[in-house]
């Protein structure tokens, strides 16, 4: 009888939280997104869906591009955090948390200065190009800043920290028995790490999706600062709709849209990697 | 240069064994990989402290260089604005950080072990937690401190700070529970442990990589937090607040020398903490 | 006891499974999403009988208040809490103290609490609108807006207190006649101004090769690439009116759709439209030519890049104001007008003036500036106090009508931004 309350009693606390702190704030703002109306006049929940249809056909563009944005940014972290929390994990020894949290350190300070020292870094003339281009390594009118791409590595250098910690915590735990007994087996390096490793650390690399992937599709700080023409992402669209425009049901409902996009992509991954990863083991 | 392989019944902690003979370049690869990518965090944290140290004619920082200056360091706390901006910071992300791993790991525990009522729920809860775009939640809690007529200012931030920390505190954790060995709860049990003990001697020594790094990841985020803080705060103000704000006029070199101070006290922390633990008996 | 435990991957397939369950087997993810939906959906008729009201009505409730007799019972106070923009005020060299607001202490006995919390018109209007509409304090007594929807919303809302103008005699003496009675608040009645400034041109003589003196020179394709444009819509628009030799303020929406036509025009040359930052590129070399407030090229010369210049092209200068306002509720509203009428002369205008080096709305500062304070980079500097001939070239942002006639403008320009 105890027992089968447990779970009811460890959820309680986050359970009551969540539900007066974020549940309900954010329902009745989602409800806007279906309220016809402008702030003067005030909104009247009609339950007309034409936002959503106004919403997508006019901003595709930038949901495409955003979620292309996220999924490079993510796959890029991955293979940056995994050898990373790999070595600290497997190699660290007793200074595997002084590794850690130096890693994270960096993302202690503010923001703002990250990103003012990587404009500065990466300016066509700065530090980085500029030396490359007086060495003829690059053409003049070459440049990180105001592209995709460097939309992208903020978003990525952002990130690192999101990925770390999870995949970190995720292969530390891999008993290393495990691992001796697949060189028992036979196993060499590589198919050790891929059939065993590897999947071992799936819980930490689907963590780290859902925290990296999904906060980069969103995000709209890293494009305003180092984006250029074209590379305007559906959050700054959002930010947009919600204090400049003061559209209110179109920023509701873009952001429901975006968290409905969200949700199938992360059902997507959990369909194509998560099965996989169980099937090797039946 | 071999070891034997075999060590029966060894602590999970044990070093790793890694076959000596084949660490030729690929031994070599992988830690010169992740200091490279250590040091890329590292980047723009140099160029702060270097910066810190420039001499400001306008008062505002410059990133031409001008000549060093230890003034900014004797003036660090000069303007009280930033320095009450940032002891706000620092209190509201410790609390916050705390208390989002208080809450959020019992539920990483139900979730990851325990099958209940509202499992899905609490699923999407999560999901929309992290999906949900910080302009939009962060007008959807005004509108409910304002209903509410709750006065808006550092108790508010917390609330709204703890909100959407405390997702990513269960994220992470949950990745950590997953895939422990429940025969130990089972071993500990056997040995007449009850759960209360059980849970504390087993189970949460082996979750507290999770639990750190889940609280340090509260803590990064709620330091850095613009949008959500900016609608709650009322009158309080908090280090990013304070630093975008000035970004239009010219920010102040305090803020490059409070960052260093925080990286600075971040790498004693870290030193000392790795001093302490080779010290204890292990 | 056992020797070789099970391997933990078994463990690790049954979270996994339990995880993935819940998102891919249809059973129980579609009971936990239809459960979801019958609540949001079963919600639907209880908010149907609500809605959020609108700001209109209040406007037009406050607007019939007696404010004369309202003024009459104010009790004087000791306390001010100024609300302003970061770092928008004269500061010492460490940075600790302001002797404009000390200054002020000392001769009134009121305490200034000085809050630095305005980063942006939009989002502070965003945290201040749904305090004053559910008729609560924002605490603030002076709130310092720009010129453009944000305060023009405040006004028709009725959330801003009017001035009682025989308090502010000091304002009519000194007030620059550009101020007096701007075309956003006719008469002063609400506003007077903090600091001004001009959007023109700035740009990297070294860089552009030439000259700037034109707005066309902003769409010339040798500067493919490296040209800045600003990404406040109403400024990008008002630049593409002035181009077409037409008035902003006076501008119709069929005007807007010329203007935006020739910007999507210019669009191959754009590098990208920034916020503030837009002085970054400039002062790297990343833009050699950009839109550009006065005040921040200002602040680039002194900070070491010289050859950054601001130009005033021939077909005119957009003229934008930070405005000092009373909110609504604000609890000390007699101090706020103490303070207002104390900035208001030349001695304290030009503390200011010569730290923050936007445009003084106060010309008589100058001669303060270039006597009593000794700064003549300051005094001499028409960014700072600029001339007629500046002045004849200023033109004032179209004042938006209303809520619809905002979005029109929003919805012509927004896509060159956004796409």
């Amino acid at each position: 009888m105890r027992r089968a309350a447990v779970p009811y009693v460890l959820n309680l606390p986050s359970w009551i939280f969540l539900a007066v702190f974020f549940v309900i704030p954010l329902a009745s703002v989602l409800a806007l997104s279906v309220a016809t109306g402008n702030p003067e006049v005030g909104y009247q929940y009609t339950g007309h869906v034409h936002e959503f249809v106004s919403a997508i056909s006019t901003y595709q563009t930038q949901l495409i591009r955003s979620f292309w944005y996220g999924i490079a940014s993510t796959v890029i972290t991955l293979a940056i955090s995994y050898p990373v929390a790999y070595w600290i994990a497997f190699y660290g020894g007793r200074n595997k948390s002084t590794y850690l949290f130096l890693m994270l350190l960096p993302f202690f300070v503010s923001f703002i200065i990250r990103t003012l020292a990587w404009e500065f870094i990466l300016a066509d003339q700065g530090l980085v190009l500029g030396h490359l281009k007086s060495w003829g390594m690059l053409p003049q009118s070459f440049h990180i800043l105001s592209t995709s791409w460097a939309v992208i590595w903020g978003l990525t250098y952002n990130s690192l920290p999101y990925y770390v910690l999870p995949l970190y915590v995720a292969i530390e735990r891999i008993d290393r028995r495990v691992v001796r007994a697949a060189n028992d087996l036979y196993a060499d390096t590589r198919r050790t790490f891929l059939r065993v490793i590897l999947p071992l650390s799936a819980p930490g690399i689907f963590a780290g999706f859902l925290l990296v992937f999904v906060t980069n599709v969103g995000d709209y700080v890293n494009q305003q600062v180092l984006g250029g023409t074209g590379t305007y992402m559906i959050g700054s669209v959002i930010q947009d709709s919600f204090f400049t425009n003061q559209d209110y049901p179109m920023a509701s409902a873009l952001s429901s849209v975006l968290m409905l996009l969200l949700l199938v992509a992360i059902y997507l991954y959990a369909r194509t990697f998560g099965t996989d990863t169980i099937q090797e083991y039946s | 240069m071999t070891e034997t392989v075999l060590q029966p019944g060894t602590s999970i902690d044990a070093p790793p064994l890694v076959r000596r003979q084949r660490r030729k370049l690929s031994g070599y690869v992988l830690p010169v990989f992740v200091w490279l990518v250590i040091a890329w965090t590292i980047v723009p944290i140099v160029f702060m402290i270097i910066f810190s140290f420039n001499q400001a004619p306008t008062g505002r920082l410059a990133f031409n260089w001008f000549g060093l200056t230890g003034t900014w360091y004797r003036n660090v706390f000069a303007i009280g604005g930033l320095t009450q901006a940032l002891e706000h910071s620092l209190a509201i992300a410790t609390l916050s950080s705390i208390i989002s791993v208080v809450l959020g790991t019992p539920m990483a525990l139900a979730l990851a072990r325990y099958r209940f009522y509202g499992k899905a729920m609490t699923d999407m809860v999560i999901f929309a937690d992290i999906a949900a775009p910080s302009v939009v939640v962060g007008a959807a809690l005004l509108g409910f401190f304002l209903t509410l007529n709750v006065p808006r200012g550092l108790a508010t931030i917390l609330i709204a700070h703890v909100a959407f920390s405390v997702v990513f505190v269960v994220v992470v954790v949950r990745a950590r529970v997953s895939g422990l060995d429940r025969s130990l709860d089972r071993a500990a049990a056997d040995l007449g442990a009850n759960p209360w003990i059980a849970f504390w001697k087993v189970l949460f020594p082996l979750i507290l990589p999770g639990i750190v790094a889940g609280g340090l990841l509260a803590f990064a985020m709620s330091i850095d937090d613009l949008i959500i803080t900016s609608f709650v705060a009322g009158q309080a103000v908090t280090f990013p607040l304070w630093v975008y704000g000035a970004v239009k006029t010219g920010i102040p070199p305090q803020v490059f020398v409070m960052g260093t101070m925080i990286f600075v006290a971040g790498v004693v922390l870290a030193i000392v903490n790795s001093l302490v633990s080779r010290r204890s008996p292990a | 006891m056992n020797e070789h435990p099970k391997p933990p991957p078994v463990q690790g397939l049954d979270i996994d499974q339990a995880l993935h369950r819940g998102l891919t087997e249809s059973r129980s993810s579609r009971r936990g999403f239809l459960k979801a939906s019958a609540g949001v959906v079963g919600l639907a008729p209880l908010l149907a009988a609500c809605g959020v009201a609108g700001t209109a009505a209040s406007g037009k409730q406050n607007k019939q208040f007696d404010w004369t007799a309202w003024w009459h019972r104010q009790k004087p106070t000791n306390q001010l809490v100024f609300a302003n923009w970061p770092y928008y005020i004269d500061t010492t060299a460490s940075g600790k103290n302001h002797p404009s607001l000390e200054l002020f202490t000392k001769q009134t006995g009121i305490n200034v609490n000085y809050k630095e919390v305005i980063q942006n018109n939009a989002p502070f209007y965003a945290q201040i609108a749904p305090v004053l509409q559910a008729g609560q304090s924002t605490g603030y007594d002076i709130i310092v807006i720009t010129n453009g929807w944000q305060l023009t919303q405040l006004l028709e809302n009725g959330w801003i207190v009017p001035l009682w103008t025989e308090k502010l005699p000091n304002f009519q003496k000194y007030a620059s006649p550009s101020v007096k009675s701007p075309s956003y608040d006719p008469n002063s009645k609400y506003s007077v101004v903090w600091q001004s400034g001009f959007t023109g041109i700035g740009y990297n003589p070294k860089l552009t090769g030439r000259e700037i003196t034109s707005i066309n020179d902003l769409w010339d394709p040798k500067f493919k690439g490296h040209v800045g444009m600003m990404s406040d819509n109403t400024e990008l628009g008002s630049v593409a009116l002035l181009k077409l030799g037409i008035d902003p303020a006076t501008s119709t929406p069929a005007d807007w759709d010329k203007a935006a036509n020739i910007l999507n025009q210019q669009r191959p040359n754009v590098r990208q439209y920034y916020d503030q930052s837009y002085i970054t590129a400039l002062q790297d070399g990343d833009t050699w030519i950009s839109q550009a407030w006065s005040g921040d090229i200002y602040q680039a010369n002194l900070k070491g890049y010289k050859d950054l210049k601001f130009v005033i092209p021939e077909q005119g200068v957009m003229y934008w104001h930070d405005n000092m306002m009373i909110p609504l509720h604000a609890p000390n509203p007699l101090s706020a007008l103490e303070w207002m009428n104390f900035y208001y002369t030349p001695k304290v205008a030009g503390m200011v003036a010569d730290w923050v080096n936007y445009i003084s709305p106060v010309p008589a500062a100058q001669q303060y500036i270039a006597d009593v304070i000794k700064d003549p980079t300051v005094a001499n500097s028409p960014l700072v106090f600029p001339t007629q001939s500046e002045y004849s070239k200023a033109h004032d942002y179209y004042t938006f009508k209303n809520y619809n006639d905002y979005t029109h403008w929003n919805n012509t320009f927004n896509p060159i931004i956004q796409s």
